[in-house]
């Protein structure tokens, strides 16, 4: 038996719905529909009047989660598309990231997004939102990049007492698959080596973890062992997980999906060089998405966004440094 | 006469008519001193950042005020010092978020009129007109997923709010879930300098309830009498049952959008009008009319509400001022999630 990303997913709000009776589900076609992509499956009909379809309103779905969470619930909140959750930024940055810091009342509500390029999905359903959202303070924002990560990540997501923005990769959702749940897991906040090796660090977090691993089995025949850091929540972001392996490696590279000005990879590179200067053998370096919209044609879109052969292909560069 | 009045407790329907008056026009009164007391202080310098009072709009804001219970939910907005203090606000936590005391229900994070407590039920306004109401939305809708009945909740907007995407998505999600919302517009008519003809082309703003099938009210809000009836008549329905009401006020601010503002674009004829009547002088010669109150009963009731709100400042300007070094500089609750601390 196997498990897929979004399996897991819908199989971590099952058990958050079953386990605590403050949790309820909001969002567009989640009820006996169960969701655009099914990630609520079968769940309307098993906690009645707890899935609850919303209408095509983000500001007042995310407006209902404020209110009901400050009396005493753990909302979730499906976008149904990362894209769309644009339209409910001002209650998400406003509203559920400032509510704790002015007031002392927690603010416990996990925005999902789907997020993240798949092909033919154009400029509206591909955009990765990580990096506007960790920009505000107030808001925890999480990349699980595996299916166990997926499950157990969530499932914190909804205990945290502070707004979460969970970012669910949609291309991994069916390609990605795992034997069995996970009992336990690392907690939020700590990042993960997902490969060890010598020669160089490449940061990543959800689909691009699976990139940079892809490269650095590329890289294996031509003699390189290449470490990979899967950040997993990019806020809080764990410097020192990053740090200890650049410390190993003496080189860094940084890879996101999102566009390049500013955001998580520059985050990244910004701490190291600052705080880890000495470490580094030759300057960081960053690959992320091309600075324009996301494009739709497979020939375009597989050029857009850094696959393997992108990486591996920086990689080399900075190796030759 | 007033003070045995103002003594007793305001309970809704049971209070008769003269007494439901009186305890009003206290807190109009109340209201309207305390807000020239800030923008006296603001223009003293003692105030950082702005003040925004409710000068001609509180028969309005002191009947939405009283309507609702302590346990329902109120998000006031800035004109509505009359409607927080019949809610149950104290006048010393006004004045604490208004010169930033540590002891406030903001602590100097947030100040003037964003203030509020929201496990009572009195919700801190941010600035984005209509983003509010949906948050309104959510408390009533956890209260009937957890089995709480007869609450109501009262979100207050102008205007210019009712333009905001915010606004049209909140009311028609009121509408699909049925909550008992009770939607206050105060038409003052102008959005900051923008008026009406620059705001809306419906004929009433009624008409915007009408498009998501709420029930709406209108009323002239400078006629106490007339908002008590009908803030009163629509919370009673909300509460009764009937889905989400909105009541529109018409209305003119007798003042800037805020104390930095001279309020020169203001039509003269407006202020000729029925509209630009002073609520607060509308209700006084009501009472004087109807003999529940005189002259030497509002001369005691200004001289105590003088010692209330001079008492009140005397205070806060003794108390802390917030401490950039013991501030913790957190803005998550989970202390091991916060990024950047030291």
């Amino acid at each position: 038996m196997s498990i897929t990303y979004l399996e897991a997913i819908r199989e971590a709000q099952a058990h958050a719905l079953r386990d605590d009776p403050r949790v309820f589900i909001y969002g567009q076609d989640i009820g006996a529909f169960g969701g655009a992509f099914k990630a609520t499956k079968n769940l309307a009909k098993e906690f009645p009047g707890r899935v609850i379809d919303a209408p095509i309103s983000e500001d007042a779905m995310v407006g209902l989660a404020v209110g009901a969470a400050i009396e005493g619930m753990r909302p979730i909140i499906e976008m149904q598309f990362a894209d769309f959750s644009t339209v409910g930024f001002n209650q998400i940055v406003n509203q559920a990231a400032t509510l704790f810091w002015r007031t002392q009342v927690p603010c416990p509500i996990t925005v999902r997004l789907p997020f993240g390029g798949t092909s033919g999905s154009g400029p509206f359903h591909s955009q990765s939102l990580e990096t506007i959202y960790a920009h505000y303070p107030g808001l925890v924002v999480l990349t699980p990049a595996t299916v166990e990560d997926a499950y157990s990540m969530l499932l914190e997501a909804v205990a945290i007492d502070d707004p979460v923005i969970f970012c669910e990769h949609k291309y991994l959702y069916y390609h990605l698959k795992a034997e069995k749940l996970p009992s336990e897991a690392l907690p939020v906040g700590k990042a993960r080596i997902a490969r060890e090796g010598r020669d160089m660090t490449i940061v990543a977090y959800s689909a691009m973890v699976h990139e940079a691993l892809e490269a650095a089995a590329e890289l294996v025949p031509e003699g390189w062992e290449i470490e990979v850091v899967d950040l997993r929540s990019v806020k809080p972001l764990d410097t020192d997980t990053v740090m200890a392996s650049v410390a190993r490696t003496g080189r860094l590279l940084c890879v996101g999906e999102a566009w390049p000005w500013g955001g998580v990879t520059a985050e990244v590179i910004a701490r190291v060089a600052s705080e880890g200067f000495g470490l580094l053998d030759v300057p960081p370096q960053r690959l992320n998405a091309k600075d324009t919209p996301v494009p739709y044609h497979p020939n375009l879109w597989t050029a857009h966004r850094p696959t393997a052969h992108a990486v591996a292909a920086a990689a080399r560069k900075l190796l030759r440094l | 006469m007033l003070q045995t009045v103002l003594d007793a407790d305001f309970v809704g329907d049971a209070t008769s008519f003269r007494d439901t008056h009186l305890t009003a026009y206290r807190f109009m009164l109340l209201a309207r001193m305390l807000d020239d007391k800030c923008a006296g202080l603001y223009r003293a310098g003692k105030i950082h950042g702005g003040v925004f009072i409710g000068r001609g709009q509180e028969a309005l804001s002191v009947a939405i005020g009283l309507a609702l219970k302590k346990t329902d939910v109120f998000a006031p907005l800035i004109r509505d010092t009359a409607g927080r203090l019949a809610f149950g606000e104290p006048v010393v936590d006004a004045v604490r978020t208004y010169l930033g005391s540590v002891l406030g229900p903001m602590r100097g994070r947030d100040g003037n009129v964003h203030r509020g407590r929201p496990k009572e039920g009195y919700l801190p306004m941010v600035s984005h007109l209509g983003a509010m109401i949906s948050v309104v939305n959510g408390m009533l809708f956890a209260r009937r997923m957890k089995g709480v009945t007869g609450t109501v909740g009262a979100a207050c907007i102008g205007d210019g709010g009712t333009a905001t995407g915010s606004f049209h998505e909140a009311l028609n999600q009121a509408a699909i879930e049925k909550l008992p919302l009770v939607l206050i517009v105060a038409n003052n008519h102008y959005a900051y300098s923008t008026p009406n003809d620059r705001e809306f082309a419906c004929r009433n703003l009624t008409d915007k309830a009408a498009g998501y099938g709420v029930e709406s009210h209108s009323v002239d809000g400078t006629d106490l009498s007339a908002c008590l009836k009908i803030v009163g008549d629509a919370v009673a329905r909300a509460r009764a049952g009937r889905g989400p009401q909105m009541v529109v006020a018409t209305l003119l601010r007798l003042c800037g959008h805020g104390e930095h503002d001279d309020a020169s674009y203001i039509d003269p004829k407006l202020k000729a009008s029925p509209a630009g009547r002073d609520c607060l002088k509308v209700a006084e010669e009501h009472l004087l009319r109807q003999k529940w109150a005189d002259a030497a009963a509002f001369a005691a009731l200004r001289g105590e509400i003088v010692r209330e709100i001079e008492e009140a400042v005397a205070q806060v300007q003794r108390e802390p001022a917030p401490d950039p070094f013991t501030e913790d500089w957190r803005a998550i609750s989970t202390g091991h999630l916060n990024e950047g601390h030291e």
